[in-house]
């Protein structure tokens, strides 16, 4: 596969035209190409998958699809008619249905009621309720679902929502379904529940795109798959004829990056540590788990080990991380901390112990955005010190300025709002915000996610000096290359679970793709890797 | 970058300052001698500006506890109950001693007033910040119940005092100043100390602005808004005692009533959204003086007592528009003239062509 012309697979048999054809789509948001020249297309009673990792664009390509977003350029057609939908209204309209991750229904409305909302029959001035619950029952045994369409909606498992949102999106006549996310909170049985009423569907001639996170899901019910990477499209493909690690390669991809030196160097330098001994471990986490996020798992970071964690989206490598970091409580296991059982309630006592976590959510978790530089920088070690306990304002400034200079920040002032940095500049800020704790773990979420090569670049060679001089580093990237570069271990999640646990002596990045994608698939192989 | 710093500045006050200058001015064209401040034979300074800084001290007392409960998202409804309820408690017990005007006593009821207060702030933090009850339902709750209170310390009557002790909170003179004033400076310039010279400001900010980031980055938010709430409270048990203390008498139905708007009001004004975050006690000064100068211009102007709700409203709607992120997109697109508008929502051709 190469990176510059994109593949694109076969129509279906018989040739029929596509339902939807969206040719050389771009979207820009100031300072981001959110979409480049990508080409979607998706055929009648076939299951469509879009596939990419943060940031690829799916969702803006769906949001320019429902007509959420306008298209820059490009054109969307739609049953060989050119259509510029100016609000999701019309997309609907046109037949063009979404069901998204939460399910945006009504819980305290009846089933029947929540199918017809907004679209509810009517006699002489008001709701014909009587018309309404004949036909919400039709559309439901359409879907064989055998709930009763006057109880509510919230006596039903998520499941049954879910399956209940989807009637609702094809009452509307829907030549397209867009289904987001829709399995992401579902469990095995309920997700059969929900592939029976998409290959029904199907069946009937309705195009559906899928989008989801497990691999196992997509190849088991889609037909297509189109890959999405940084905005551009890099290929179209039959499910069956793709190979999973291929897959995988394709979504991740391969950075033909300016940070080769920094590569070397840093390759040499764990050469050194690799042949000495093991390091003296910091934190062992044993069967950690939280329902719904991540199966129980192992995970030891010695002091001043470098511990990738790698897998996609999903895999429950965030999830872990907010484990130990102390962001989210475990619903069982043990975290030990210097070989003493500890419980982390809130991050502030995680950040007692000198764990710091940086969160792959920087806008939302991360920085706050209305305060300053100074401010966001002091934050965490003034919140460890008690409001009481200020620090001196002279110090904040030597603080400031000193992080300012070491990570290169590019700010007008320290006085200046982080919110008026860019995406890499505010990056930083709350890597010093975390350095000034001076952590003994520092985890590190996507830390390089959504920033240009050059923060990039400053950011893993700081990771990899932290190390040298003694500071764990819990370091989560979707970008393989990355994790290779700077990680002494390298532990593999998959489907919420760990697949893998190795040491980094020379790990090829095709090695790594195909753990992440087929993982140690049973579970005495995993067992085995494991240990 | 220079440049937006200075909008930024101007943005902040300029609008409540210009108002205030405004009202100020159709003050002095009603009544020429607006601006005058005299001394009389006692020595105290008379005027109306010294009446506005007198009668819009419990509003600003009262808005600087609410400005820190806005700055964390939150609301404080009952900050006029509270003022009902201190200015009960300080009255019945002045009443049921054998000496009103031993100082002793008066001393002895203003802190009990403010020890009430106190704990009615705690509930109220307890609710928000344990129970994680919407603050304006937590202390909608003691908005009506807190008068139910105080009418119950007051039995249903209204207490009237003569107490020289305590008329002096409301209506005396320190150095030529009311005292009313004296207390309000000296409770901005404390709460300004507090939380600027400490980090309670910046923690505040912070969970105002980002209550999630806030809590990874150690941030305990739970202590912060007991903090507030408390404040809060106990700055409406100060104000309520000198709104008592000036009509000598304990009103459990009308004291303080309506004031939790005045102050919300002042804070609005005053630069500090609703939303949370950053927060400006100067902003909240200029607000009071500007509510209080608005019900001055009310009766200078002559504008019929029945007709004040609605002025008030009008000059409010005025504030609050040209404070709005919106009108200022607005005026900013205005002054750029041209190509710096969005990129249009629909391109050139129809809507669906064959």
């Amino acid at each position: 596969m190469t990176d510059t012309a994109s593949t694109r697979a076969p129509a279906p048999q018989g040739n029929p035209d596509p339902v939807v054809e969206m040719t050389d789509i771009s979207i820009s948001f100031p300072g981001v190409k959110a979409l480049d020249s990508v080409d979607f297309r998706m055929f009648p009673g076939e299951v469509h998958s879009l596939m990419g990792e943060n940031g690829a664009g799916k969702s803006t390509l769906i949001k320019a699809l429902t007509g959420v977003y306008s298209i820059d350029s490009g054109v969307v057609r739609l049953g060989g008619l050119q259509v510029t939908f100016s609000g999701p209204a019309q997309a609907q309209a046109a037949g063009i249905s979404t069901v998204y991750q939460e399910v945006n229904l009504l819980g305290n409305l009846t089933v029947a009621e929540n199918v017809m909302l907004g679209r509810e029959p009517r006699r002489r001035g008001g709701i014909d309720w009587k018309a309404m619950r004949q036909r919400a029952a039709e559309i439901l045994e359409g879907l064989h679902l055998d709930i009763d369409p006057a109880s509510l909606l919230n006596s039903h498992s998520l499941a049954i929502q879910q399956l209940v949102a989807i009637a609702r999106a094809i009452d509307i006549q829907a030549k397209i379904l867009i289904l987001d996310e829709p399995t992401s909170s579902l469990d095995v049985e309920e997700v059969a529940e929900l592939f029976r009423v998409i290959r029904s569907l199907k069946e009937s001639g309705v195009a559906i795109l899928f989008v989801s996170h497990f691999l196992d899901q997509v190849y088991e019910i889609s037909d297509r798959l189109t890959v999405l990477r940084n905005g551009q499209l890099v290929g179209e493909y039959m499910t069956d004829e793709l190979l999973r690690i291929d897959l995988v390669q394709a979504m991740i991809g391969k950075e033909l990056s300016a940070l080769d030196d920094l590569g070397s160097r840093v390759h040499s330098a764990e050469g050194e540590t690799a042949t000495g001994s093991v390091p003296e471990t910091f934190v062992a986490a044993k069967a950690i788990t939280r329902k719904g996020a991540i199966s129980p798992v192992d995970i030891t970071i010695g002091a001043g080990e470098v511990v990738g964690l790698a897998g996609l989206l999903g895999s429950g490598r965030t999830e872990v991380a907010r484990l130990i970091g102390g962001v989210d409580r475990p619903d069982g296991g043990q975290l030990k901390v210097d070989g003493r059982p500890l419980r982390l309630r809130t991050p502030r006592q995680a950040i007692k112990h000198r764990i710091a976590y940086s969160s792959e959510n920087r806008r939302a978790e991360g920085i706050v955005d209305e305060l300053t530089v100074r401010d966001n920088i002091v934050l965490a070690l003034q919140a460890d010190r008690g409001w009481f306990r200020p620090i001196p304002r002279k110090r904040q400034d030597e603080l400031a300025a000193s992080y300012i200079e070491a990570l290169n920040i590019k700010t007008p002032s320290a006085d200046a709002l982080v919110r008026n940095l860019s995406g890499g500049n505010q990056q930083k800020v709350l890597l010093a915000r975390w350095l000034a704790i001076a952590p003994r773990l520092l985890i590190l979420d996507e830390p390089t996610r959504g920033i240009d090569v050059g923060a990039k670049a400053e950011i893993q060679k700081l990771v990899y000096s932290l190390a040298e001089n003694g500071m764990s580093v819990l370091f989560i990237s979707a970008e393989l290359e990355e994790v290779l570069r700077l990680s002494n271990r390298i532990v593999v999640l998959r489907d919420r679970k760990k697949v893998a646990d190795l040491v980094n002596d020379g790990i090829g990045v095709d090695q790594l793709l195909a753990l992440i994608a087929e993982g140690a698939a049973e579970p005495e192989l995993e067992a085995g890797v494991a240990s | 970058m220079r440049n937006t710093l200075i909008q930024a500045l101007s943005h902040r006050l300029f609008w409540p300052l210009a108002l205030l200058v405004i009202l100020l001015t159709v003050n002095v064209i009603a009544v020429p001698g607006f601006l005058a401040i005299t001394i009389n034979n006692e020595g105290h300074l008379f005027g109306s500006v010294i009446d506005i800084l007198r009668n819009g001290a419990p509003t600003l007392i009262i808005a600087v506890g609410m400005t820190l409960v806005i700055a964390t998202r939150g609301i404080d409804l009952s900050v006029g109950s509270v003022c009902a309820i201190a200015g009960a408690v300080a009255c019945s017990i002045i009443l049921g001693s054998p000496n009103p005007g031993d100082p002793g006593v008066v001393t002895v009821a203003v802190l009990t007033a403010l020890a009430l207060s106190l704990v009615v702030g705690l509930w109220n933090g307890f609710l928000v910040s344990v129970l994680g009850i919407q603050p304006i339902i937590a202390t909608l709750i003691l908005m009506t119940a807190g008068r139910g209170i105080a009418m119950l310390i007051t039995e249903g009557q209204i207490l009237t005092v003569d107490s020289a002790p305590f008329k002096f909170l409301g209506s005396g003179f320190l150095a030529g100043v009311p005292v009313a004033t004296v207390v309000a400076a000296a409770i901005l310039g404390l709460v300004a100390l507090l939380t600027r010279r400490t980090a309670l400001g910046l923690l505040i900010e912070s969970v105002g602005i980002n209550p999630e980031a806030s809590r990874q980055a150690g941030v305990r938010a739970r202590g912060l808004l007991f903090t507030v709430y408390a404040v809060c409270a106990v700055l409406a048990g100060i104000a309520g005692l000198i709104l008592t203390s000036n009509q000598t008498a304990a009103d459990a139905n009308n004291t303080g009533l309506f004031i939790e708007l005045d102050a919300i009001l002042a804070v609005v004004i005053g630069g500090t959204a609703l939303s949370g975050g950053r927060y400006s006690l100067t902003g909240t000064l200029v607000g009071a003086l500007v509510i209080q100068t608005l019900v001055t211009t009310v009766y200078t102007v002559g504008i019929p007592p029945i007709a004040t709700m609605v002025f008030k409203a009008a000059v409010v709607t005025a504030v609050c528009l040209l404070q709005s992120p919106t009108t200022s997109a607005a005026l900013a697109r205005r002054r750029t003239a041209g190509p710096a508008s969005p990129r249009p929502v629909a391109t050139p051709e129809p809507a669906v062509t064959r």
